[in-house]
């Protein structure tokens, strides 16, 4: 108990607590839109393009968060635009940017002369080096995502669960689409840092399917999975940091347990 | 009469291919239409043409009545194997969802949650209001849906087949209930039931590749033909009884 406290008292430990918090708010709004709505697919088409965008910001010296949201927005949009305006299916559409990206980040920093020394932490994430610029990256996502959802909660609820019965109620659904496909996104790129690319999927799906075993609502499985996302990263960070394993991996792992065990319960 | 909806030589379809050729359809106040046809015959195109969900390729599509405002006059029922049975919502907002047909989601929510207590209540379920949409039976699901499509007090109502999945004791009961609604408003409704369609409905339009309405609601053998197939023939009698034509 004692040296968990002493933990709080290290730089290091109060940012990864911080992006801890941040995290699981963006990451329990954002995952429960895209499970309810069935796009988990999409959203790993997005964060995997992502990559291609840090190596290209790791090969011409700019911020790799910069170049992981240029490539990551750009997927997004390309994703939704190419499936209803180029008349090619959504899961091949899927399937090409994510292997675009992946196969340009592998090409850029390969030819990028020296080391990247980062680039591991892009890919399995590390949330005990969070920087302070990175804090404030999350918390303004933090910002983006409870407005949009707040001011706009019912318009997003009702065409995810009914699309077509909101354009018959002529909403602009195609805007919302565009606009939440962005934010889907910019939570990705944002919250990297936690998990690493390679995880961050888990980020969004895990503490909602958790979420779902104890309810069937909305709004509750916001709330829920935003808790279940807090208590995996906790838990997680202080297993990796008492066991000395990669943080990423202890989060997503801790999670699955805490999913696996509520799951038997449940059966009871 | 009042006319609501006007198809004028429309055709309706998808990607430039017509479904459906030269419709003329004039929908009043008071209308009860029946729409029987083959699948795939354009039945679900001909409903999201009215609807504003597909635009008429040619011809027009005048909605009378609402041009002060940009209300759409429509409640919707649709095909309930569309809905996402796994989503995760209450019934209860479900319903409310229909508020936004009429345009105003900003406006009185507590209007709008009384109205919705109320339909639920009318329909019999507001003990399962809070319920998950996907846990219910399929004859509370319609009438979930019945009451989304009726909160924004619709001008004509629109139902995709509401008869699927249901028991013949709730489908007795729609149909009746569809009978007091139309003192209100008008009706247009799919069905594959002929008998039960032709019972209830005023008018019947048949619609294969083309939509032929005649007002009445005997189903002829002109109508018929569009089957291309051997087919009961309904007439109304004292007791309502069917005639089977024979094979080609």
């Amino acid at each position: 108990m004692q040296e968990l406290l002493q933990l709080f008292s290290y730089d290091f430990f109060q940012k990864a607590f911080l992006s801890a918090i941040l995290a699981s708010i963006s990451c329990g709004i954002v995952g429960t839109y895209i499970v309810s709505r069935r796009i988990v697919f999409i959203s790993g088409g997005i964060t995997h393009a992502s990559f291609g965008g840090i190596g290209l910001a790791f090969f011409l010296g700019f911020s790799p968060v910069l170049g992981a949201v240029i490539f990551a927005v750009v997927a997004a949009l390309g994703i939704q635009f190419f499936t209803h305006k180029g008349n090619l299916r959504e899961d091949s559409s899927i399937a090409i940017w994510w292997s675009f990206g992946m196969a340009l980040g592998i090409i850029f920093t390969f030819i990028t002369p020296g080391y990247t020394p980062n680039l591991m932490s892009f890919l399995f994430g590390n949330i005990l080096t969070v920087s302070t610029a990175e804090i404030w990256m999350m918390l303004s996502l933090d910002l983006l995502v409870v407005l949009f959802f707040g001011l706009f909660y019912r318009q997003i609820l009702y065409i995810a669960f009914d699309e077509e019965f909101a354009r018959a109620a002529q909403l602009p659904v195609t805007l919302y689409n565009y606009l939440l496909i962005v934010i889907i996104a910019l939570t990705v790129v944002f919250n990297i840092r936690v998990v690493g690319i390679i995880l961050i999927l888990s980020l969004l799906t895990l503490p909602q399917a958790t979420a779902n075993l104890f309810t069937r609502d909305f709004k509750s499985m916001i709330l829920l999975s935003t808790f279940f996302a807090f208590v995996g990263t906790m838990s997680g960070l202080l297993i990796s940091y008492f066991a000395d394993i990669p943080s990423g991996a202890a989060i997503i792992f801790t999670m699955i347990v805490i999913f696996g065990i509520l799951r038997l319960i449940r059966c009871f | 009469m009042d006319l609501i909806v006007e198809l004028k030589k429309a055709d309706l379809g998808y990607d430039k291919n017509p479904v459906l050729e030269e419709v003329n359809l004039q929908v009043f106040k008071n209308d009860f239409i029946g729409v029987i046809g083959p699948n795939g015959g354009g039945k679900t195109t001909l409903l999201k043409g009215i609807i504003g969900l597909l635009k008429p390729l040619k011809g027009t599509i005048t909605y009378h009545n609402h041009s002060t405002t940009n209300r759409r006059p429509f409640g919707y029922l649709p095909q309930v194997r569309h809905i996402d049975k796994k989503f995760p919502i209450t019934v209860f907002d479900v319903v409310r969802s229909g508020a936004m047909m009429s345009g105003d989601l900003f406006q009185s929510k507590k209007q709008e949650k009384e109205r919705a207590e109320k339909l639920l209540a009318e329909m019999g379920i507001s003990e399962i209001r809070n319920r998950a949409i996907g846990d219910l039976s399929g004859g509370q699901m319609q009438r979930a849906f019945l009451c989304r499509a009726l909160i924004s007090n619709p001008q004509l109502l629109i139902l995709d087949e509401p008869d699927t999945f249901v028991d013949n004791k709730f489908e007795g009961e729609l149909y009746e209930k569809l009978k007091l609604l139309n003192k209100e408003m008008a009706i247009i409704l799919v069905s594959h039931d002929l008998g039960t369609i032709s019972t209830y409905v005023k008018t019947i339009a048949c619609v294969n590749r083309q939509v032929h309405y005649h007002r009445s609601n005997k189903i002829t053998n002109s109508q018929l033909e569009a089957y291309r197939c051997p087919i009961q023939i309904i007439t109304h009698g004292v007791v309502p009884h069917t005639v089977l034509k024979s094979h080609p």
